[in-house]
């Protein structure tokens, strides 16, 4: 089945996510679509899968013009979607998931649940998936899940699969599985639609590969063209994502973590006592596939998380089991994951988010009155110094661009004297210019001489940053490795294969 | 065993802990400190059902000592569960029913208690709230906070009553009064999914407005017009051959109006429905995940609106209950409340039918003993025994007892494309 | 410059009025329609038409009359007597701008405070006993009988704060089930020996002591009292703490984004905690003053539905200060002339309700209102948002 998008458009107000967007998938063929974050690749997908409609344009299957208004359109014409944030219903078992929405029912009206039972089994089968129909979506690790989205789309007779950005939740070799499955589908006739911004994989695996920016077609070309090449069409100018590194001296050990457990609340152990230290003047960078313990391990540094043992030593002082106020205090500096969710307060303004941590300290504070002129003065130098593009201090924080909401977090969070910097994915669904502003923000604070913990699931910006990479499997450090360790030996401790070389 | 215990094994630990003392306590204190000096005669014939027993008189402090060993033996048996992971529900349940008797009997000490009686009470007591439960949980199943449940149950009793007084026939009010509560639930249903107004507001404002509409229309016609507008029919009773005949339960369960049979059929329903049908599934999908519901081509809000306006329907049957199903004549205000001990019931009961209906059940029940032991003469003060829903509410959200967790997309309306 | 100050003015006003036109005009109907000389003219239009007019007009020219100034007063008494309904307007809307800044302040702090009557109800019964038990010097037991209840309330209300923040229970499952804990509670309060008034066995407590009274603004005859301007400090203090003080932007932090303020050091549980204490001292104050001010004796229905309305007070005053004490006060018109709108033209005072449910409703559907009147949409910030029992 091919498919075929001719002008699409949309926009959000004044915002254009989709401008004029013409392309055409073929017949059993990977059609790959690259894009920086917020490119508008997602948007463009949702429109297809009927999630979103467009303000123009049309959209043809095996030529004919078809109408997409609900997602059930797009099912019935043979489209299927594997979403970026995966569509189960964490409650239901992955046979009830399955049946979402195709139910047949027998006496009294009662769900068939068996046919999808045997249909799963089927499928797993003929692909090698290791999927128990009974199991409870919220039990099983990210990579069954998605495999349960593909069966879905595979059991409603998808002709077309769209998968959404679907490595990001994978690792090497789990991303290699993917590939090999997406080849073996496309053997057997289907068209896929591949979105990422990974440039490796797109060139490994996509028979046609088309490149949007800021909402345009900029591109259409081979995966025999290179990774440069794609790179500079995606943003639009020569890029070198390997910042500058200068040679430093590493000082004395400024925090180290003993034995740290980390439980969530049903008393699982989600990072299983790990031991670590970052020394002054250094990035230490904790590397690992999503959902590895790597983001409660780094609220755990500050207090954030409720069950927590072990000891966690900044300059000599035991932090753990204290407020966390005492925590940031203390001197560590925190850049959250989320900065709409966990980082700012998006109706407060710019001025009042930036003495977040600081509000009742002088000299923002006189008594228990907040001293509104300086806040405001403070927030105008912050602003100047990082940056921050805006009308005013006074705007809501909510209406800034993601890379200048960022932006404040940062200037923040380094307003207190701080000793240790802990980043917690701090360039994620950040455009290219944001991203080395971070960079360049994170190698700063390392070259002053304070320690630097960063948490990433983006190999190459690990690569780039670290002076030593710390990488997490199922909540347990498997290894920490010098810099200068190879993509595929990273790759490896990634999966949970532990290395005994290259030990730093 | 490891240092940091999970939230939830505090919990159930934390449930443990509690029966046991209350077991304790209720053995020390009713069987020794302070025991009853009477006999206490448990009646068990209410109508003319086939008497297994007829009456059973024990001294009140060996009655104690009995109840309260029962739920002290249940509660090491809840310690043994817990500590091997199990289940603890049953034996927390079994030292419940025994604290409860101790208790019972401990303070009729000297007095005729009809049990019979007093079961039926409780259960006749409970109809309302389950009904009102049940309207509550169809809604938030599927995602919409229902606290208009009160609004509902108030609307259908006026509208029930007025319509079976003007026709003079009991069937008219049944019929009318579900309308009347799906009007409601029309409102809400438009107010939180089409408008996105909050839903906390939305069900509070509509309890307001029904409350102000029904007194204000009662004072002007009812009053005034009664012997045309305010003189319903009821429904009689059905005792159902044979099975009414069963000693204690016939009485309680099978001599009844229609409108508690058509509770038991719609209890039914909703369990079976909820878990095992097409509409079950997509109704629990849409109160979890409704973009996921969404994208495998179900129409959140249309299912969420037909839903809510189900549930209307079913509090409806309920508020009927109040006049053609009881009394007769509204009465200003005559549901008291009942709609926020439901909503009680529902969280009690965590968001399960079944567990809701135990809920009401011990609601009705706790209201039912105050009363009787009020007319039987024990002093006790009856505001604390009034309390116990609430206290017992507040125990349960505040996770004394097991955790408690509501559909993941309760009160969050649903906007498709809310991210690009 | 003008102009444009004065239509921003228009577009900001604009919601509210055609939401107050609507409910008026819905009330209207219901009044008419309600009443049997109106439905005996069905038979011909134009009669039917003028009857429901002046039926609907004359019920709310005595709302007008019960609630700011009645004529015939000032005939039969003196003019002075003639502002009478605006006193009982006041009195009214005495407790009702501290319950509803009560339940305005927990907005700010992202909470929904529907234990404002629980709290009030505290607040009664400890500036009762008080005011009853003791004898102390003029001012300082009305101080000290206000700040008896101010404690009990504050307790009280904190308790749900520290639930909330202790085990995630939701403050509007703990109020609904507060409130009505406390209702029983005042019911067993007022049949102890302590409270029982000597010679009577009906629930009222003894008269407060004429030392623990809020001095009359206006005079025996007209029952306004010192209470109104404990209710406008109040307000000021409420805005003051939001707006200029570290604690105020803590709670506003928390209400605006619980999870961001966390993350940067601020303690949730002592905002939750302090701002329900707050909230709960601020309706219990209510209560007090209720007590001292206007009734003088504890009785079962000392609350009325003083803290249910005061949550349509503070939804209605957009949870700002100011709003609600023009909410308290319009709500307080409603009431004291729904009186006389029932003693002089037959029309139930139930009637208020409905046109207090319905303006907030409208005011909480903007989307509906315009809907209605096919208005184009501003940018107007969104009413107070959703977040169900898990958020």
């Amino acid at each position: 089945m091919s498919l075929e998008l001719r002008g699409i458009t949309k926009t959000f107000g004044s915002f254009i996510a989709n401008d004029e967007i013409n392309l055409r998938v073929e017949t059993g063929q990977i059609h790959a679509i690259l894009g920086e974050n917020g490119a508008g690749k997602s948007t463009l997908m949702n429109i297809v899968y009927g999630l979103l409609k467009a303000d123009s344009g049309e959209l043809l299957v095996d030529e004919k013009i078809i109408n997409i208004s609900e997602p059930s359109d797009a099912l019935s014409a043979g489209i299927g979607m594997v979403h970026q944030h995966f569509m189960l219903i964490p409650v239901f078992t992955v046979a009830e998931n399955i049946v979402l929405g195709h139910e047949k029912t027998g006496k009294f009206g009662a769900l068939d649940i068996e046919t999808a039972r045997s249909a799963i089994r089927e499928v797993s089968k003929d692909f090698g998936f290791e999927v128990d129909p009974d199991a409870i979506v919220e039990t099983l690790p990210v990579g069954i899940q998605q495999k349960v989205e593909i069966i879905r789309a595979l059991i409603y007779e998808a002709k077309v699969l769209i998968l959404d950005e679907p490595t990001a939740v994978l690792t090497p070799q789990e991303t290699d599985e993917l590939l090999k499955t997406m080849r073996e589908l496309k053997a057997k006739g289907t068209s896929i639609i591949f979105i990422t911004h990974k440039l490796r994989e797109v060139r490994e695996v996509a028979d046609q590969i088309t490149i949007i920016r800021r909402g345009k077609v900029v591109g259409a070309v081979s995966p025999q063209t290179s990774e440069g090449e794609l790179a500079s069409l995606m943003v639009g100018r020569t890029v070198d994502l390997a910042p500058e590194k200068i040679k430093h001296k590493v000082g004395e050990p400024i925090l180290v973590a003993k034995d740290l457990t980390v439980r969530d609340a049903l008393g699982n152990a989600v990072v299983k006592k790990v031991n670590f230290h970052v020394n002054e003047g250094e990035v230490l960078a904790v590397a690992g596939v999503q959902g590895n313990g790597q983001s409660e391990l780094a609220r755990a540094l500050i207090n954030l998380e409720d069950h927590v043992e072990g000891s966690i030593l900044l300059g000599g002082n035991e932090l753990r089991g204290k407020s966390i106020y005492a925590s940031l205090h203390a001197g560590i500096a925190f850049i959250p994951e989320s900065r709409e969710l966990d980082g700012l307060v998006g109706s407060f303004s710019i001025a009042e988010n930036l003495i977040l941590d600081l509000h009742d300290q002088a000299p923002y504070t006189k008594g228990i009155t907040l001293s509104a002129g300086v806040v405001l003065a403070e927030a105008e130098k912050k602003v100047k110094e990082f940056d921050i593009r805006s009308q005013s201090v006074s705007d809501a924080v909510s209406t800034l661009s993601g890379g200048n909401k960022q932006k404040v977090v940062i200037a923040r969070e380094l307003s207190r004297p701080v000793k240790v910097l802990v980043a917690s994915q701090p360039t994620r669904g950040l455009d290219v210019g944001s991203i080395e502003f971070v960079h360049e923000r994170i190698l700063a604070e390392r070259d002053a001489g304070r320690g630097v913990i960063l948490f990433s699931t983006e190999l190459d910006e690990v690569m780039a940053l670290a002076d030593r990479i710390a990488v997490m499997y199922r909540g347990e450090i498997l290894d920490i490795v010098d810099s200068k360790v190879t993509r595929e030996e990273l790759g490896l401790l990634m999966a949970g294969v532990a290395s005994k070389k290259a030990s730093a | 065993m490891s240092e940091i215990r999970s939230s939830v094994e505090k919990r159930r630990l934390r449930g443990v802990v509690v029966i046991t003392l209350l077991s304790s306590l209720s053995f020390l204190y009713f069987g020794f400190i302070s025991p009853g000096k009477n006999k206490t005669t448990f009646g068990f014939v209410l109508n003319n059902e086939w008497v297994l027993i007829k009456e059973w008189i024990i001294a009140s402090a060996t009655g104690v000592k009995i109840f309260s060993g029962i739920s002290l033996v249940a509660s090491v048996l809840a310690i043994l569960a817990y500590r091997k992971r199990r289940q603890i529900v049953f034996p927390v349940g079994v030292a419940t029913f025994g604290i409860l008797m101790s208790f019972i009997t401990w303070a009729a000490s000297g007095k005729f208690i009809p049990l019979t009686g007093l079961l039926q009470g409780a259960l006749l007591l409970a109809v309302p709230l389950i009904f009102g439960s049940m309207s509550g949980l169809i809604c938030e199943r599927s995602g919409v906070i229902n606290i208009a449940i009160e609004g509902q149950l108030l609307a259908s009793a006026f509208v029930s009553g007025v319509v079976a007084s003007l026709t003079h026939k009991t069937i008219w009010g049944l019929i009318a009064a579900p309308i009347a509560g799906a009007a409601i639930s029309f409102l809400l249903a438009t107010f939180a999914i089409k408008f996105s107004v909050d839903q906390v507001i939305l069900g509070f404002v509509l309890n307001v407005l029904v409350i102000g509409l029904t007194d204000f229309l009662y004072k002007k016609l009812l009053v005034p017009y009664q012997s045309t507008w305010n003189t319903a029919p009821t429904f009689g009773k059905i005792e159902l051959p044979v099975l009414s005949k069963i000693p204690v339960l016939g009485p309680i369960f099978f001599s009844q109006s229609i409108v508690v049979y058509i509770m038991f059929a719609i209890v039914a329903s909703i369990t079976f429905a909820l878990f095992k049908t097409k509409w079950g599934l997509r109704t629990r999908a849409i109160g979890e995940h409704p973009t996921a519901a969404d994208t495998v081509g179900i129409d959140v809000n249309k299912l969420r609106f037909k839903n809510v306006i189900i549930a209307g329907l079913i509090a409806g049957v309920g508020g009927a209950y109040y006049t053609v199903g009881s009394v007769g004549a509204f009465g200003k205000e005559m549901t008291a409340g009942a709609g926020f001990i439901a909503l009680a019931a529902l969280i009690f009961g965590k968001w399960s039918p079944i567990g809701a209906v135990f809920a009401a059940l011990l609601f009705g029940f706790a209201d039912n003993l105050q009363s009787t032991l009020t007319i039987i003469g024990v002093s006790i003060p009856s505001e604390f025994m009034l309390m116990v829903p609430y206290i017992a509410t507040i125990i349960a959200v505040t996770g004394l007892v097991g955790r408690v967790r509501a559909p993941a997309a309760d009160g969050v309306p649903y906007l498709r494309g809310g991210a690009h | 410059m003008m102009r444009n100050s004065l239509s921003k003015f228009g577009q900001a006003i604009k919601l509210p009025g055609l939401s107050f036109g609507l409910a008026f005009t819905l009330t209207g109907f219901i009044i008419a329609f309600s009443d049997s000389k109106v439905l005996s003219k069905i038979g011909s239009p134009l009669e039917f038409i003028k009857s429901a007019g002046a039926t609907a007009g004359n019920a709310y020219l005595a709302l007008f009359q019960g609630s700011i100034f009645d004529i015939n007063l000032t005939k039969s008494h003196n003019f002075f007597q003639g502002f009478y309904p605006l006193s009982e307007t006041i009195v009214i809307a005495t407790p009702l701008i501290l319950t509803g800044l009560s339940v305005a302040l927990a907005f700010k702090s992202g909470l929904f405070n529907i234990g404002a009557q629980g709290q009030f109800i505290f607040g009664a019964i400890g500036a009762s006993y008080v005011g009853f038990h003791f004898h102390l010097p003029l001012v300082i037991h009305v101080i000290a009988a206000a700040l008896a209840g101010m404690a009990l309330a504050s307790i009280w209300g904190g308790a749900v704060g520290l639930l909330k923040a202790k085990t995630g229970a939701h403050e509007v499952i703990l109020t609904i089930m507060m409130n009505y804990i406390a209702g029983y509670f005042i019911l067993w309060t007022l049949k102890t020996s302590q409270f029982l008034r000597p010679g009577r066995i009906d629930p009222i407590a003894p008269e407060v002591n004429q030392s623990a009274r809020l001095p009359l603004l206006a005079g025996a005859n007209l029952r306004i009292h010192a209470g109104i301007f404990i209710a406008l400090a109040a307000a000021l203090f409420v805005w003051w703490l939001l707006t200029k003080t570290t604690i105020g932007y803590k709670f506003r932090a928390v209400g605006a984004n619980g999870q961001a303020a966390k993350t940067a050091g601020i303690s949730v549980p002592f905002v939750l905690t302090a701002t329900m204490a707050i909230c709960g001292a601020l309706a219990g104050l209510g209560g007090a003053v209720q007590v001292l001010g206007s009734e003088h004796a504890l009785n079962a229905d000392i609350a009325g539905s003083f803290g249910f309305d005061a949550i349509t007070v503070a939804l209605l005053g957009r949870a700002q200060p100011l709003g609600t004490v023009f909410a308290a006060l319009l709500f307080g018109a409603l009431h004291a002339g729904g009186r006389t709108m029932q003693s002089n033209t037959g029309v139930p005072l139930d009637i208020v309700l409905v046109t207090q449910a319905l303006i907030v409703l409208f005011i909480a559907a903007p989307t509906f209102v315009r809907f209605i009147f096919r208005l184009k949409k501003l940018n107007s910030s969104a009413g107070l948002t959703s977040k169900g029992w898990n958020g």
